[in-house]
């Protein structure tokens, strides 16, 4: 490692371990849809984390504009979801995923 | 001596990292959301690390003062049954560790090979470099349709969170505004003649 900043690959290697991370949580709490959202939170910082070290590195901004965006997008996502998970809960008293089983066959 | 701002990436990272795994593995969904919060806070430390301010200075505002306040009402409001959420935790832990480690060790080689992963003398910043100056016209410029895009989409999120929610209760007694203001004067008093009729 050369003086001053850390290279490249140790960003992409901590976005990597904090997807992972995510995917482990959805794995674990299979049944608990607000640790779901959460770790869906996780999946969307670790690629946020990857845009911007691009950015950073590669000397363009437009990385940056995208993380923007899915900011936006995540937050969105978050509203609508938790809202979801209010209506559900009202409805079945419970959030488990495996409760929600109403429209198979 | 390392650098100091290679020994704060470190330190970030590992708080990062070690918050993120308490939020998948905490027992209490409040724990869970806190931990997030800790882990939003160090991407924001690590984005400007970066040179990027004003994401690391939204995400605070925006995630940790607005979507997880969001998140630990939701959690708060509701009243969970943790023990059967619980249920299977464990079983599914092997396999989930596996996938992940698979992962990191797949990404991890590509990044050490490629050439990408080898860059390490980023783009040195002026010393009056502005990033929130250079996103806002980047912005307001050539993303000026996804921009507004992005705030349709905000609003379709406003409209369909309310919808959602909103709950009209039936046999409630609430006030009719629009028949409050329509109402006439001849509709409320009737001026009745008292004197006795002339014959």
């Amino acid at each position: 490692m050369s003086a001053g900043q850390p290279t490249l690959a140790a960003y992409l290697i901590l976005g990597a371990i904090l997807f992972s991370i995510g995917v482990v949580g959805i794995f674990l709490n299979r049944k608990n849809v607000i640790i779901l959202l959460m770790a869906i939170e996780l999946l969307l910082l670790a690629v946020n984390i990857n845009l911007v070290a691009f950015s950073r590195y590669l000397g363009n901004l437009d990385g940056q504009v995208f993380v923007f965006f899915i900011l936006t997008v995540a937050a969105a996502e978050a509203a609508i979801g938790l809202a979801i998970l209010v209506v559900y809960f009202r409805n079945r008293h419970s959030i488990n995923v495996d409760d929600i089983d109403e429209l198979r066959g | 001596m390392l650098p100091v701002t290679t020994i704060l990436f470190y330190v970030f990272s590992a708080i990062l990292l070690g918050s993120a795994t308490l939020v998948v593995t905490a027992r209490n969904p409040v724990y869970a959301t806190l931990y997030l919060v800790l882990a939003f806070f160090n991407a924001a430390a690590l984005f400007i690390l970066l040179g990027a301010e004003f994401l690391g200075l939204i995400l605070i505002l925006v995630y940790v003062g607005a979507v997880m306040v969001l998140f630990l009402f939701v959690v708060m409001m509701l009243d969970i049954n943790l023990a059967r959420l619980k249920e299977g935790f464990l079983s599914y832990l092997p396999l989930g560790l596996a996938i992940a480690i698979l992962g990191v060790l797949e990404l991890a080689v590509v990044f050490w090979t490629s050439p990408l992963g080898h860059i390490t003398a980023p783009a040195a910043i002026p010393a009056n470099a502005d990033n929130t100056r250079a996103l806002g016209i980047l912005l307001y410029t050539q993303y000026l349709y996804p921009f507004e895009i992005a705030a349709v989409i905000l609003l379709v999120a406003i409209i369909a969170a309310i919808a959602l929610t909103l709950r009209r209760r039936t046999g409630a007694k609430t006030q009719n505004i629009g028949a409050q203001m329509a109402v006439r004067a001849k509709d409320r008093v009737h001026l009745v003649d008292l004197r006795e009729p002339k014959s």
